[in-house]
């Protein structure tokens, strides 16, 4: 027993195989997880093109919104345990920055939305060192301050349009190949950033950054005592779930030609995105497509239901309530307890 | 030998509590120091001085040549200090082998993922959680749960390990099987500065022990030294058993 111990550390300090980035990669790359959002991707981008299907584009664009949203808030919930209640302003801040430069100073709109993601991102790295000394019921407090305050600045700030926002004309979508087309590439760039999303999700949670992240979201202290730098890791992992959100924002507002503060930072959007996420399962990368799907098919249901129209919003709370209380894991944790060797394929 | 850590002069307040006042000590490589006293005295403060938890008010401490005063406490596990917390502190959600590898991959060594892997999984089987890798720490019993702690700090193959009462709370057997495990992990080459109540243990583990009262040190030496000093036998209300503790350690 003793000789095991000195045996073990000295044989384990002495021989230490040394992994090649490039081999870490190829590893990845055979396993079955990646291909499948690969697939599922393309699958998205181009059934409703094949069958030239706009309704199918129509919901399908509004849950890869959704997906992408879902998605990057599980870095911050499902894996450092940070709730951030005020994840919309990412999407809404994206969205003027990168509606103002297509517009106003004619930028091409991928490079447009890009400038977007790294800006928020930049700006999400800054705020993020200073309100991630917060914890629990506290920071989420103050990412709903964050999106309060960017809205009201907004609002006040003429170049984008104060109160009113920025409407797009029909020459916006020159560029693109007038409206018609616009619309399809608008949809193919945010079928392609939920894909991306899901890849960076899933990069994240196998790599060493994406184990001192799960570390700090089970026990903050006890991971910095291990080693984890924490300040950094968590200012990072903010800054990084603000990027595709952005992109995504600054795609979204472009196609639908009109950008105002009340859409961009609509805090239901943030608390949405919550239950989507929580009803597919946090910490699991299928489960915010899951949550987006569901989500998405209740809401339209309820939205033309004579009876709900109006209690959407309540059946979400009550529902987000159910899943806390009696399903913690949503609908991948569940499943995944029920069938283990579904964790090799649905990550 | 050479001083692997070295305090002097530590001193830290808790509103008007001396917590520590005033302490200076030093551990050699491969040594095993013992930290003892009534409770208050001081000790897991002391600890969570050393690895940055707690910044001091006064005083300095020095590991391996380079002063960490003040450093938070990921740097200080970076420089090679892991520590075992008294009150365990599972990641409870994730598996065994993953806290181990959380230990391996921050730790002295910045391991790789892969690295830390097969690092953590021989660590695990070292102190004998081998057939539990995969379960979550959640789910381990109270001696499952201070095995791993110790093992979450060994992966990270420290130069210095803090033991804050790996004993406690462990029933008789099992506590003879840690000790042969601290003595297996002192062989290893790692020096241990470590707290303990169970006084026979101590009395035998360590190499010198420092005897803390009220934040300041009421003596140091030799475990008999230490047992027979006067100061120390009243401090423990006249505990006529430290001296049967260390004829009785083997």
């Amino acid at each position: 027993m003793n000789e095991t111990v000195s045996q073990a550390v000295a044989k384990a300090a002495a021989a230490r195989p040394q992994h090649a980035l490039g081999e870490e990669l190829l590893r990845q790359l055979r396993r079955p997880f990646p291909w499948l959002v690969v697939a599922f991707t393309l699958l998205c981008g181009f059934v409703p093109y094949l069958t030239d299907d706009v309704g199918l584009r129509e919901s399908l664009l509004l849950a890869a919104v959704y997906v992408t949203l879902a998605s990057n808030l599980n870095l911050m919930i499902g894996f450092a345990g940070y709730v951030n209640f005020g994840n919309i302003v990412f999407f809404g801040l994206g969205g003027y920055i990168g509606v103002y430069l297509a517009t106003s100073w004619h930028v091409n709109l991928v490079a447009a939305s890009l400038a977007a993601g790294v800006l928020v991102g930049f700006l999400a790295y800054l705020f993020g060192l200073g309100i991630l000394r917060l914890r629990g019921a506290f920071f989420a407090l103050a990412t709903i301050g964050v999106n309060e305050a960017v809205r009201a600045f907004v609002t006040n700030f003429e170049p984008w349009g104060g109160a009113t926002g920025i409407y797009l004309s029909m020459d916006a979508y020159a560029p693109l190949g007038g409206p018609m087309a616009g619309l399809w590439i608008c949809y193919f760039l945010l079928v392609a950033v939920m894909g991306l999303s899901l890849l960076l999700a899933y990069a994240i949670k196998t790599s060493k950054f994406g184990l001192g992240l799960l570390a700090i979201g089970q026990n903050e202290d006890a991971a910095a005592v291990l080693g984890v730098p924490t300040p950094l890791y968590k200012a990072i992992i903010y800054s990084v779930s603000g990027f595709f959100p952005a992109v995504a924002g600054s795609l979204y507002f472009f196609k639908s030609g009109i950008i105002e503060p009340t859409s961009a930072f609509d805090l239901t959007a943030s608390i949405e995105s919550i239950v989507m996420l929580m009803l597919g399962g946090a910490q699991t990368i299928t489960g915010p497509v899951i949550g987006a799907f569901l989500y998405e098919e209740l809401r339209g249901y309820l939205l033309v239901s004579q009876t709900f129209s109006h209690l959407q919003l309540v059946l979400a709370g009550a529902l987000l309530l159910l899943i806390v209380l009696f399903v913690p894991g949503g609908f991948m944790g569940w499943l995944h307890t029920r069938l283990p060797w579904l964790r090799r394929w649905l990550e | 030998m050479s001083a692997l850590l070295e305090v002097t002069h530590l001193s830290r307040r808790f509103g008007g509590v001396h917590a520590v006042s005033d302490l200076s000590f030093s551990v050699d490589e491969g040594e095993i120091l013992g930290v003892i006293g009534p409770n208050g005295a001081g000790k897991s403060t002391l600890f969570n001085l050393i690895n940055g938890v707690v910044p001091p008010d006064a005083g300095r401490i020095v590991f391996d040549g380079v002063d960490i005063t003040g450093e938070p406490p990921y740097a200080v596990a970076r420089r090679g200090i892991a520590r075992a917390h008294q009150i365990m502190q599972p990641l409870l959600g994730l598996t065994v082998l993953e806290n181990c590898m959380v230990g391996a991959c921050f730790g002295r060594e910045n391991m790789s993922l892969a690295d830390a892997r097969a690092a953590a999984r021989e660590v695990a089987q070292s102190v004998g959680l081998g057939d539990r890798v995969d379960t979550l720490a959640g789910a381990l019993t109270t001696a499952g749960k201070k095995r791993l702690e110790m093992a979450r700090a060994l992966s990270a193959r420290p130069r210095l390990l803090l033991l804050d009462e790996v004993l406690a709370g462990l029933n008789p057997t099992e506590i003879a099987h840690m000790i042969e495990t601290i003595r297996g992990i002192r062989r290893s080459g790692i020096t241990i500065l470590m707290i303990e109540h169970v006084m026979r243990a101590i009395m035998s583990l360590s190499d010198r022990i420092v005897v803390l009262n009220l934040g300041r040190k009421l003596a140091e030496g030799r475990p008999r030294e230490i047992a027979e000093n006067p100061d120390v036998i009243k401090a423990y209300l006249g505990d006529s058993k430290l001296l049967a503790a260390v004829e009785a350690a083997p």
